[in-house]
C-alpha cells in the first residue's frame, strides 16, 4: 500500500485530517528543505507538498512564483530536486507528493521520471497544467512506478467532470478552493463547505481541499468538510521572510512551529 | 525518424499529431469548453459570418491591397515577381485586428464583458483595446515591464482607447511573463473575462480559431493573384514568431502542394547565440502556455528567454500548427538575423516607399536569399503584416549609431 493511503486510514481512524504543509524545493537552498521537511514531520505534518520549480508557473501567486524563481537562480532543476528528496527520505517515512509543472517531467521523459521518482521516495505527483484529457501517458508512467497521481477539481468543474476526474485520480482528490491561483487569502468563499460535500460525494477517494489556506482558525473550519488541508504560500513566505531575516535555524524552527499550531487544528 | 503525417485539422481534442492539446489548470477546462462550443456555433452561424466579414470590410479597411513590389523585385535581379499582402493597410497597421474582432464577436456572444490580452509589441494589445472600445467592453492588457519601456506609444494608445494596461515584472518581463499574468487573471475571473490570445498559439481551440480568423489573409490574396492572371504562387513568404500572421496567409495554401510555404523565424543576435527566436528552428517540443509545441528550453525543461529586434517576434514559442507543418514537411522554416532585417526594412523602404514593420522585415530581408534559388519568372506571395511606424524610433537609434537594447 502506497503511504499516502496508509496516511489517510490512519487519520480516519483517528478522526483527524490530514495537514499538508508545502514547500518550495531548493528555496532558500537544498539544505533547508531538507530540514524543513524532516522539522514539519516532526512537527505533526502528516503528507509533505514538495515543489518543483518551473520558469513559467501560470497556476501559482506571486509568493510561490519568488520561491521558484529564487530557487532556479540557485540551480536547482529535476536532479537536484531528485537529490533533496533522496536526503528527505533517508531521515523520514513521511508521504512525499511532487508538485511540478508538465514541461520538465516531459523533458525528463515521463517514464525515466516516474522510475528515478519512486525510486528516490516520491509517494504522488500533482500536475496542474496537466488536464485529465492530457494525462495518460503520464498516469500510466506514474502507476506503473507506484506513484499517485493527483488530479485536481475546481469549483466550477461540472459533477460530471469531477465523477471522471475522480476516477481517474489516486492517492487523493485536490480541491482548490477558489477560482484563482495560490496565495494566502484572508476570507475562503462561503460556498466552500458546499464543493466539498459535492466532490466527496462523488467518490470514495479522500479529498484535500487547498489554495488560500494560511491559519490555523481557517484549518479548524474546514476540517470536519477536507480529509486532507494543504497549506503552501504561508509556509513559503514564513520560510523565506525567517531566513532573510534570523537565517536557517530561525526559519526552521519558526516554520516547524507554525505547522505544529495548524497540526492542532486539524483534530476533530 | 517517422515522418509526421500532415493534416489540416486538428483532432477532436484539438492535436495537430502530437502538437497541441490542452495543457491548462482545470479552472479553465470549464471557460475553454464554452469557448469552444460558442465558436463551433459561431462557424456555422451566418449571421456571425456577415458580422464579422461587415466589420471587417467597413472598419478594418479589408480587403487590403495586393501589390506588386516591382522595383523590389529589380532590386533582388528582377528574376521573380514579388506581391506584397499589404497587411500593414489595416486599421491600427498590422494583421491583429483580423482576429480581435473576431474573438470579440465570441466574447459579445458569450456574454462577457471583460476583456484581457497579453501583448509584446503592443500591436495586439493595441488591437484588442481597439476592438474593446468599438464594443464598449472593460479592457485590461498584460504587457511585460521591459515592454512597457521599449514600447511606449503603443501603451499610450492602449490607454487613449479606454484599456488599463498592467505592467508585468515577474520572469523574463517581457511577453511569454504576460502572457503567463493573463492566464492567471483569467484564472481568477473566468466567470465574466474572455482572453483573447493574440497569436496560433495557446490551448485549443485557440491555435484553430486565430488561424480561421487569419485566414482571411490567404483568401484574400488567393483571389487576387487569380485576377491577376497569376494563379497560384510558387512561394508563399511571412515571419514567424507565434506564427499567426504566417499562418493566416499559409493556410489557404496548405492543401495545395505545389506552392512552397516559407517561415521566417528571428535569429537575433545569431542562432549560435543565447540571443535568438528562432523556435522551430533550435528548439525540441515541450509545452508552455496550454499547448505543445516546439520551445526554446534548457535541458532541464526550463523556457529560455528570447530576443530579436524585433518584439513581436520575440516569444519563446510557436504555434502546434506551424510544429507539425515542420515535422511533416509542409512547410520550411529558415531564419533571418537581427542585421539582416535592418537591411530588409532599409530595402523596402528605399525601393518601394513602404516602411514595413521590423517584423515583417525578417520576411522581406529573406528574400534576398530566397530569390537567388528560384527559377526564372517564378511568383513570390509576401506577407507585410505590419507598417513599421511603431519601429521607426528603435531603427533610427540603430542607424545614427545609437545602440540597441542587448540585454532584450
Amino acid at each position: 500500500m502506497n503511504r499516502i493511503d496508509r496516511c489517510f486510514k490512519e487519520l480516519g481512524r483517528k478522526g483527524e485530517s490530514a495537514l499538508i504543509p508545502f514547500v518550495t524545493a531548493g528555496d532558500p537552498n537544498p539544505d533547508v528543505t531538507v530540514e524543513v521537511v524532516v522539522e514539519m514531520a516532526r512537527q505533526g505534518a502528516d503528507i509533505v507538498e514538495l515543489g518543483l520549480p518551473f520558469s513559467d508557473p501560470l497556476a501559482d501567486g506571486p509568493t510561490i512564483q519568488a520561491a521558484s524563481f529564487r530557487a532556479l537562480e540557485g540551480g536547482m532543476n529535476p536532479k537536484a530536486f531528485l537529490d533533496v528528496v533522496k536526503r528527505i527520505r533517508q531521515r523520514t517515512d513521511i508521504p512525499l507528493v511532487l508538485m511540478g509543472y508538465y514541461n520538465p517531467i516531459l523533458k525528463m521523459g515521463l517514464e525515466e521520471f516516474a522510475d528515478l521518482a519512486a525510486k528516490v521516495g516520491i509517494d504522488g505527483a500533482i500536475v496542474p497544467d496537466l488536464s485529465l484529457e492530457e494525462s495518460d501517458a503520464w498516469r500510466r508512467a506514474a502507476r506503473k512506478h507506484g506513484i499517485a497521481n493527483i488530479l485536481l477539481v475546481a469549483p466550477n468543474t461540472p459533477t460530471e467532470r469531477v465523477k471522471k476526474i475522480a476516477r481517474a485520480s489516486a492517492g487523493f482528490i485536490y480541491y482548490v478552493s477558489v477560482l484563482g491561483i495560490t496565495g494566502a487569502r484572508a476570507e475562503l468563499p462561503m460556498e466552500l463547505a458546499e464543493g466539498l460535500k459535492n466532490v466527496k460525494g462523488c467518490s470514495k477517494r479522500p479529498v484535500a481541499v487547498g489554495f488560500g489556506i494560511s491559519s490555523p482558525e481557517q484549518v479548524r473550519g474546514l476540517r470536519d468538510s477536507a480529509d486532507g488541508i494543504i497549506v503552501g504560500s504561508a509556509i513559503v513566505r514564513m520560510l523565506h521572510q525567517e531566513f532573510e531575516k534570523n537565517g536557517p535555524e530561525s526559519a526552521i524552527k519558526a516554520v516547524g512551529g507554525f505547522v505544529a499550531r495548524l497540526k492542532e487544528a486539524t483534530g476533530k | 525518424m517517422k515522418r509526421t503525417r500532415f493534416v489540416t485539422q486538428p483532432d477532436r481534442k484539438g492535436h495537430f499529431g502530437i502538437f497541441g492539446g490542452r495543457f491548462v489548470p482545470e479552472t479553465l477546462i470549464p471557460a475553454i469548453t464554452e469557448l469552444e462550443a460558442a465558436y463551433k456555433k459561431a462557424r456555422r452561424s451566418r449571421e456571425f459570418k456577415e458580422e464579422f466579414s461587415s466589420i471587417l470590410r467597413d472598419y478594418v479597411g479589408r480587403p487590403t491591397a495586393l501589390y506588386e513590389a516591382k522595383r523590389l523585385s529589380e532590386a533582388l535581379g528582377g528574376k521573380c515577381r514579388i506581391f506584397l499582402k499589404r497587411e500593414d493597410l489595416t486599421h491600427t497597421g498590422a494583421h491583429k485586428i483580423n482576429n480581435t474582432i473576431g474573438q470579440i464577436l465570441l466574447a459579445m456572444q458569450m456574454g462577457k464583458r471583460r476583456i484581457i490580452a497579453e501583448t509584446g509589441a503592443g500591436q495586439h494589445g493595441v488591437a484588442t483595446a481597439t476592438a474593446a472600445a468599438l464594443m464598449g467592453l472593460e479592457c485590461v492588457v498584460y504587457m511585460g515591464r521591459k515592454d512597457t519601456v521599449r514600447q511606449a506609444m503603443n501603451v499610450f494608445r492602449m490607454e487613449l482607447t479606454g484599456a488599463r494596461v498592467v505592467p508585468v515584472d515577474s520572469g523574463t518581463k517581457t511577453l511569454k511573463d504576460a502572457i503567463n499574468e493573463a492566464i492567471r487573471d483569467w484564472v481568477s475571473n473566468v466567470e465574466t473575462t474572455h482572453y483573447i490570445i493574440g497569436s496560433v498559439v495557446g490551448p485549443h481551440p485557440y491555435p484553430v480559431m486565430v488561424r480561421d480568423f487569419q485566414s482571411v489573409i490567404g483568401r484574400e490574396a488567393r483571389a487576387q493573384l487569380r485576377r491577376a492572371g497569376v494563379g497560384l504562387p510558387d512561394v508563399v513568404v511571412a515571419c514567424v514568431g507565434g506564427g499567426s500572421n504566417a499562418m493566416g496567409i499559409f493556410y489557404p495554401f496548405a492543401r495545395e502542394r505545389e506552392v512552397r510555404l516559407i517561415g521566417v523565424e528571428a535569429a537575433g543576435l545569431g542562432v549560435d547565440t543565447e540571443y535568438h527566436s528562432a523556435t522551430l528552428t533550435c528548439g525540441d517540443p515541450g509545452v508552455l502556455h496550454g499547448t505543445m509545441s516546439y520551445l526554446l528550453q534548457d535541458k532541464w525543461g526550463q523556457i529560455k528567454g528570447a530576443h530579436s529586434v524585433a518584439p513581436g517576434l520575440d516569444y519563446p514559442g510557436v504555434g502546434p500548427e506551424h510544429s507539425l507543418f515542420k515535422d511533416s514537411g509542409r512547410a520550411e522554416y529558415y531564419t533571418i538575423d537581427d542585421e539582416e532585417a535592418l537591411e530588409g526594412f532599409r530595402l523596402l523602404s528605399e525601393t518601394e516607399g513602404i516602411i514595413p514593420a521590423l517584423e515583417s522585415a525578417h520576411a522581406i530581408a529573406y528574400l534576398r536569399k530566397l530569390v537567388p534559388t528560384l527559377s526564372e519568372g517564378s511568383t513570390v506571395l509576401v506577407n507585410l503584416s505590419g507598417r513599421g511606424d511603431k519601429d521607426v524610433a528603435t531603427v533610427r537609434d540603430i542607424f545614427k549609431g545609437g545602440k540597441e537594447d542587448e540585454q532584450n
